[in-house]
């Protein structure tokens, strides 16, 4: 079994017509299915209603927010007490506030009740994860010529991760770094 | 849509221990992958022992069973050390904390030396014949484990002193020791196996 790649027909007599003919029948449909889309992005662009933040009126969370969304999504973490919260509040959201706005955090929560436990430090943008995966880039390259390749450029890559990993709080006599 | 503040999260500790902790959980997520790699190293040398008569293949012996035990022992002796200090960390004891991380420190290199002895003592080489290569494959496998969390361990114990403490770092030491016991534990069976195997199956 098994249809090799980029072969559009059969030499006749294999008994694979009448497969191949419901199989080039599947692409005309989808030919039309996607040309229908096309042309409803085309009409809908030219002359279509704006749909608002929440045009079905839809109860989950993803349309709590604008549309198109903020980069940010939510400037305020949601609280959810049921299935369908925006049902459940239908004008005004409850949201928590307390997160730092000076750097990135994440709350993390109890995996089932969602009770909030702690304010996760997530890290700043950096240079240093592009540069690891050069260094792993090239330590995979290398085992294909020696295998010492996998010893020497752990050292390089223990390095770019030391880099990554490097403390951002003060230094320990006290001065800010 | 418009919002209510209904409660305020500032008041939250930045860093938890064990179960409310997510770097625990990614520690747990990053053991279960590395458990898969010594798993189907285990299930390759039972396999490989499974289609062969002799094992070790002739001329060679099992591995010198000494240097075995003594890192086998050490590596217990220092997970007695690794539990003071995640004990340490859970109660914020500076001190405790970087006393125990130097220890480890020390534990390390004692058992980096003592792998050293084990490695000429195998009896085989990696690349002579496929037991040579399965055995070779186990004790590289669990030497990397010891040699990168050593490492790591030294980067995050030197951050200790010369960086401030802060509440996090309690709970960063008390996921570098969850490490290490991964590390002493995962070494029983690659232990029975290497040493034992070429002798009793």
């Amino acid at each position: 079994m098994g249809m090799p790649r980029r072969v559009y027909t059969y030499p006749s007599g294999m008994g694979w017509e009448p497969y191949n003919q419901l199989s080039t029948l599947g692409g005309v449909l989808l030919f039309f299915s996607v040309l229908i889309f096309v042309i409803n992005v085309l009409v809908s662009l030219r002359r279509g209603m704006t749909a608002g933040d929440n045009p079905w009126d839809s109860g989950t969370l993803e349309w709590a927010t604008t549309s198109p969304p903020k980069p940010y999504n939510f400037a305020f973490t949601p609280v959810v007490d049921s299935r369908e919260p925006l049902w459940e509040h239908r004008e005004v959201l409850p949201v928590m506030e307390g997160l730092s706005t000076a750097k990135r955090e994440v709350l993390t929560t109890s995996p089932s009740e969602a009770e909030p436990i702690s304010r996760q430090a997530s890290p700043e943008p950096s240079i240093w994860p592009f540069l690891s995966a050069i260094a792993t880039t090239i330590v995979l390259l290398g085992t294909i010529f020696s295998e010492w390749a996998l010893v020497w450029g752990a050292l390089p890559l223990g390095v770019v991760l030391t880099g990554w990993f490097w403390p951002t709080r003060p230094r320990a006599g006290g001065e800010a770094q | 849509m418009k919002m209510r503040i209904v409660g305020d999260v500032s008041g939250l500790p930045d860093h938890e221990f064990g179960l409310k902790s997510i770097v625990w959980w990614g520690l747990l997520g990053f053991m279960a992958i590395e458990s898969m790699g010594f798993v189907l190293a285990v299930g390759a040398y039972l396999y490989i022992r499974s289609i062969n008569d002799s094992w070790p293949f002739p001329p060679d012996q099992p591995p010198m069973l000494l240097p075995g035990i003594i890192t086998t022992i050490l590596l217990l002796a220092s997970e007695v050390l690794n539990r003071w200090t995640a004990h340490r960390a859970r109660a914020y004891d500076e001190r405790g904390v970087k006393l125990g991380v130097m220890g480890m420190i020390a534990a390390g290199v004692i058992i980096i030396v003592s792998r050293f002895f084990e490695l000429p003592n195998l009896h085989t080489r990696w690349d002579v014949n496929a037991y040579g290569s399965v055995t070779w494959l186990l004790m590289f496998l669990h030497t990397l484990h010891i040699i990168t969390d050593w490492a790591d361990t030294g980067v995050l114990g030197g951050w200790l002193f010369t960086h401030k403490m802060e509440p996090t770092q309690y709970s960063e030491v008390y996921d570098n020791c969850g490490y290490w016991t991964f590390v002493v534990v995962s070494w029983l069976p690659i232990w029975a196996l290497v040493y034992f195997a070429p002798r009793f199956m």
